[in-house]
């Protein structure tokens, strides 16, 4: 649903590197992008599609790495993965705790971009 | 054919928000105003609980309301017929607000040198998560009638909020609503979220909520 503002901003901050590095096309985005954000990797592209038209990024493919779900432990210091669907019910599997904090699972990040 | 090249990039995409919205925070640090995001579902009370807010906090604070909704004014003017500044945000088809959209209602509310600003977030569980207002808190509300499951199906909304208000406590007797289950979700999404039973319509609750705030507030005003 959010996915037009994110398209947006990653538009922007691709076309201003692009700007700087002498580029003539942008042939892909490479994008990391936690599970734990509802965001469709087809819409995002669809909505890509739609805003880089005329662009140097117009055309340019969206490869999406999603991070997984990664919980600490606050009783044992264990890290495990959890999965979204069951996250509310993950117990640590080392002690069983179920008390624990969010150390990956957010990131929205924009790491390098294939160009010509 | 041309060659392909590789660019680091290294950017967070929300940088922009990210920025605008740590302004507004240090910005309202510097006035003590405090700036609490209220979100939860379409329906689950959100503008009741404004106007309970008001009803008791309003003798001894000021209070603004920055009113978020996509297509209608009908919660603002609610909230002005209590008798406090309220400005009402139309998103324009957006469904969440952002640092920006919330800085045009600070600064629509700015003459009236406010202790406490309470921002009515669109109704979604799903896209306010992902987007900093600025605020100092982020205060969600789960009603009774919405199920026990919700922290299962949105984990990233319970994961960032300060605290939980479970509002429609009045129809825990006629609902399979399983208090026990669904603080041990939560809980296991957020260790340190505080979570307030309430019902907006009989008035139950509701003081815990107001002192929890009131004290908020306090200790803003006071620069701890």
């Amino acid at each position: 649903m959010h996915e037009l503002p994110i398209t947006e901003s990653i538009l922007n901050i691709v076309l201003k590197h692009a700007a700087k590095n002498n580029v003539r096309q942008v042939v892909a985005i490479h994008l990391r992008i936690g599970k734990l954000s509802d965001l469709e990797d087809e819409w995002i592209q669809h909505y890509f599609d739609y805003l880089s038209k005329g662009t140097m990024a117009q055309g340019a493919k969206l490869i999406i790495e999603r991070t997984p779900i990664i919980l600490q432990c606050n009783s044992c210091k264990n890290s495990y993965e959890a999965d979204m669907a069951t996250i509310g019910d993950a117990a640590c599997p080392a002690c069983g705790q179920t008390d624990s904090t969010l150390i990956s699972g957010r990131e929205y990040h924009i790491k390098d971009m294939e160009v010509q | 054919m041309e060659e392909v090249r590789l660019i680091e990039v290294k950017e967070e995409i929300l940088a922009d928000n990210n920025q605008v919205a740590a302004g507004v925070r240090d910005q309202l640090r510097n006035k003590k105003t405090l700036l609490v995001n209220l979100m939860s579902s379409p329906g689950s009370g959100k503008t009741s609980l404004i106007l309970r807010t008001v009803e008791g906090l309003k003798q001894g604070l000021k209070i603004g309301v920055i009113e978020a909704d996509i297509d209608s004014k009908v919660d603002a003017e609610k909230v002005a017929a209590s008798g406090i500044p309220a400005i009402q945000l139309r998103t324009g088809g957006f469904c969440h607000l952002d640092a920006t959209m919330v800085t045009q209602g600070i600064d629509a509310l700015a003459e009236n040198d406010l202790d406490l600003i309470i921002i009515e977030n669109v109704g979604n569980l799903v896209c306010p998560a992902e987007f900093d207002t600025g605020a100092h808190k982020n205060v969600m509300i789960l009603s009774v009638p919405e199920g026990d499951d919700k922290p299962l199906k949105y984990p990233l909304m319970f994961s960032i909020c300060n605290v939980l208000l479970i509002n429609k406590i009045d129809y825990l007797s006629l609902s399979d609503f399983d208090m026990a289950a669904l603080r041990k979700r939560v809980l296991a999404l957020n260790p340190g979220i505080k979570i307030i039973e309430v019902s907006c319509k009989t008035g139950a609750g509701i003081d815990n909520w107001i002192a929890w705030l009131g004290q908020e507030v306090e200790s803003f005003r006071s620069g701890q």
